[in-house]
């Protein structure tokens, strides 16, 4: 089995050069067969890949240890369940289910792809098949997870006890449908660049691709966010690591191609910008991996000690980057823009979130890559932290979201300020009354705390203020209105619903980060901690045993300062044998939307346990809001206009239609 | 991987600290009983960085030697050290690795530049655009003449 998914990856490789090659040909040449191979090769390179995937997954269930990754990542003692996503959890194993991720979206280009323009849907195959084939190539030549070990070890050495949790199996596979998403809006941009010409067709096809990845994406970040609030035991939530960047650069200007999609798609302005910005998408989603895989990141030192997987990365990085733009600025002249708006007006507004977007997404970008660029120009090394990213980045986003609700208020080509301002008048008085609550009755000398839930506030009302002027709400009679609602398009609804997630997770991280109790003591049997208005009663440690770890867990009753018992929170220190690592397992309890948060530390000298407890208001908002916006992502996404196979069959029941009478 | 980074750095902390489990980040015998005193200490903590770590500030870490940064802080504050006067003896003591937050210099110039010379140029070419598509050439007297004969022509 092993072997048959070594072969199988080799094929595809050599499936996804067929791929690169011969589609691309015949669009080039205008030969009809040529072009259609690119389908089924693209479709049996998915396969392919697939059952290279199947057959490592296989081995991990079956704890086959000679093969060097089961052994270096699995044990026999672990739950199936992470013995599955062990299978991702290390580098070899990321990289396949990224070619597998990869191949799956070609495949879907060529399954749903019929009624595109052949030489299109060619030319996007055939680039599919370069980032396809470079990428395997990559993987074969140094990162093969197939590679055996003689003799075979009796045990494995375990998955990374951090990695042992759900989180592993639902954050890579939704980050990397992110990621790779966006190499489709990537393929078509390089299409038609290479073909000259961008007509209705692309952006049809370019915007539900785009909010397909921007939808996974999304997911992906918030549950890897949620993932280290609840395993890392220290409470935080995002923490401007450079790996968190890696997947936020994308995200940051993932979200501009959206919106500027739109105005390609409704106006069929700001071509060479979407254009731009689907090539700059996916560049930083191939920058992400290659920061994650080739451990510059740690120092260039240690790259350097290293480096053959990262110079290869850093090939493939060149390669479609600089390819990707050479590209550009040859052939975005041939391409004409169209479109002519006012500053003023929905595309203005548009432009305006592209502007904050993408340079949110530099700052990001250069923060990021900035020690490095200090440490190998002068070898005296900096340090780029939260604080920095802080001070940046939340005066970047202040004014965008003071701006958003003002966008779908606007009309497409010329708009009127003024009548959006009276229009949004209600929402933004509601707003301030909020904040000034906010100051008045939680906390007078929280001034920042008021304004960032004042902030939070506006961008809520100011979508649903958005859904109660289209439907009429107040204006008409109740079934008026009612009717209206419920006919008005998805994306109405889609734009409402990612906006406001955008206002959830705000306030989720202002009463967080302004609101939050903390309490750090030595607790003895027996005695309390008081955090917040809660009274924890510490009855005392219990030893507790795992499948493949022994853990010791400490007990608290919760109670209220009324004295009402609230139940119980159990934290917990584990000590996994194999890789002798210990982990620490918070104690967590949700009231309504707010989290009682415990972390275990060591006894003192005098024997007390070191308890540290917190309690976070309203901190599943930050990830609810990402749930928010992933469903308006999906609400978009089934828009009528959007539904590409829609309009194809209703041209082929009206063709139908028109031969019957003969 | 965030997390698998945080093994490595787990690992590195606990190589370079033989035989210590990790205990809580700041711990209950670091802290200074003035309230005021601790909240500065607990601000400057989050600034510093812990240098065996990746990427994590000594008011995060576990490690040893963030242990030790954190008693270093609240010493010079206990000594009646400003907060700058605290973090450039730390400075000179670890370098400027040990800030996260960079300083305001010119070697940082660019760093801190960016996001304010982006906008700015982005603003300007967007507002320059705007004015030059707006400010479109008035028609030549062929146009208007080919106007005129096309509205006559519909009459």
């Amino acid at each position: 089995m092993v072997e048959t998914g070594h072969f199988a990856l080799v094929l595809a490789f050599a499936m996804a050069l067929v791929q690169s090659v011969v589609p691309i040909t015949g669009a080039r040449t205008g030969d009809e067969r040529l072009m259609a191979v690119g389908a089924p090769a693209a479709i049996a390179c998915f396969l392919l890949t697939a059952l290279s995937f199947a057959a490592l997954v296989t081995a991990y269930v079956q704890s086959d240890f000679s093969v060097v990754n089961v052994w270096e990542n699995s044990h026999s003692l672990q739950p199936l369940i992470y013995k599955i996503t062990g299978t991702w959890g290390n580098h070899e194993g990321s990289m396949l289910l990224w070619v597998l991720i990869l191949t799956l979206f070609g495949s879907l280009v060529a399954l749903f792809g019929r009624n595109l323009p052949p030489s299109l849907k060619a030319t996007v195959l055939s680039v599919q098949g370069w980032i396809g084939a470079a990428f395997f190539l990559f993987i074969l030549t140094t990162s093969n997870p197939f590679t055996r070990l003689i003799p075979a070890p009796i045990e494995g050495r375990e998955l990374n006890p951090i990695l042992q949790d759900m989180g592993l199996a639902v954050h890579p596979p939704l980050l990397y449908l992110g990621y790779v998403g966006f190499s489709i809006s990537f393929s078509f941009a390089v299409a038609a660049l290479i073909e000259g010409r961008i007509d209705a067709a692309w952006a049809r096809w370019v915007r539900p691709w785009t909010l397909l990845a921007w939808l996974c994406l999304t997911g992906g970040i918030s549950m890897g966010s949620y993932w280290a609030y609840y395993e890392l035991g220290w409470g935080g939530f995002w923490f401007w690591d450079p790996v968190e960047n890696a997947s936020f650069m994308p995200w940051l200007a993932g979200t501009a191609l959206l919106h500027s999609a739109l105005v390609m798609e409704k106006r069929s302005a700001l071509k060479i910008w979407t254009i731009l910005l689907a090539i700059l998408t996916f560049s930083f989603s191939l920058l992400g991996t290659f920061l994650v895989r080739s451990g510059v990141l740690t120092s260039v030192h240690a790259f350097a000690t290293d480096p053959s997987r990262g110079i290869f990365i850093l090939c493939i990085l060149t390669l479609f980057i600089g390819g990707s733009f050479a590209l550009f600025a040859l052939r975005s002249n041939a391409l004409v823009s169209g479109g002519l708006f006012h500053p003023i007006s929905r595309e203005g507004a548009l432009v305006l979130n592209n502007l904050f977007l993408t340079t949110a997404a530099a700052t990001v970008l250069v923060g990021t890559l900035y020690p490095l660029a200090v440490e190998a120009l002068s070898k005296d090394r900096i340090s780029v932290g939260a604080p920095f990213f802080e001070l940046t980045f939340v005066p970047l986003m202040v004014p965008l979201l003071l701006a958003v609700p003002f966008g779908p208020m606007l009309a497409w080509k010329r708009g009127d300020l003024y009548a959006a301002g009276q229009r949004l008048f209600a929402a933004f008085a509601c707003a301030l009354l909020i904040g000034i609550c906010v100051l008045l009755f939680v906390d007078r000398t929280a001034v920042l705390a008021a304004c960032g839930i004042g902030l939070a506030a506006w961008l809520l009302l100011g979508a649903l203020t958005d859904l109660v002027l289209r439907s009429g709400i107040g204006s008409v009679p109740a079934y008026v209105a009612w009717r209206r609602l419920v006919g008005l398009p998805r994306s109405v609804f889609g734009t409402a619903l990612a906006h406001m997630g955008l206002g959830l997770t705000l306030l989720g991280i202002v009463s967080v980060t302004t609101f939050q109790g903390e309490k750090i003591v030595a607790l003895n049997p027996g005695e309390n901690l008081t955090v917040s208005g809660y009274v924890l009663h510490f009855e005392g440690m219990k030893a507790g045993q795992g499948p493949n770890f022994t853990e010791s867990r400490g007990v608290f009753d919760i109670m209220s300062s009324g004295g009402a018992s609230l139940g119980k929170i159990v934290s917990s220190k584990r000590f996994f044998p194999a890789r002798q690592t210990p982990t620490t397992e918070a104690g967590i309890r949700t009231f309504g939307l707010s989290q009682l948060y415990v972390s275990l530390g060591d006894p003192d000298a005098s024997g007390a346990m070191v308890v540290r407890a917190w309690w976070k208001p309203l901190v599943l908002l930050i990830w609810l809001g990402g749930v928010v916006m992933m469903l308006g992502a999906a609400t978009s996404l089934f828009d009528r206009r959007l539904r590409v196979g829609a309009p194809s069959r209703r041209r082929k029941a009206a063709s139908k239609l028109a031969e019957s009478p003969s | 991987m965030r997390q698998a980074l945080q093994a490595i750095c787990l690992a590195a902390a606990l190589v370079l600290s033989v035989g210590v489990v990790p205990a809580l980040a700041v711990r209950p015998d670091e802290m200074l009983s003035n309230p005021a005193l601790e909240a500065r200490a607990r601000v400057l903590s989050r600034e510093l960085r812990c240098l065996v770590c990746q990427n994590e500030s000594i008011d995060d870490s576990n490690a040893d030697l963030a242990h030790d940064l954190r008693v270093l802080v609240r010493d010079r504050i206990k000594r009646g050290d400003t907060d700058q006067q605290a973090l450039a003896y730390i400075v000179a003591r670890y370098g400027e690795f040990v800030l996260l937050k960079p300083r305001f210099d010119l070697r940082n110039a660019a760093l801190w530049g960016t996001p304010i010379v982006l906008l700015l140029a982005g603003g300007l070419f967007m507002l320059f655009g705007a004015r030059r598509r707006a400010a479109s050439p008035p028609l030549s007297s062929e146009e208007k003449k080919e106007l005129d004969t096309i509205l006559s022509g519909r009459d």
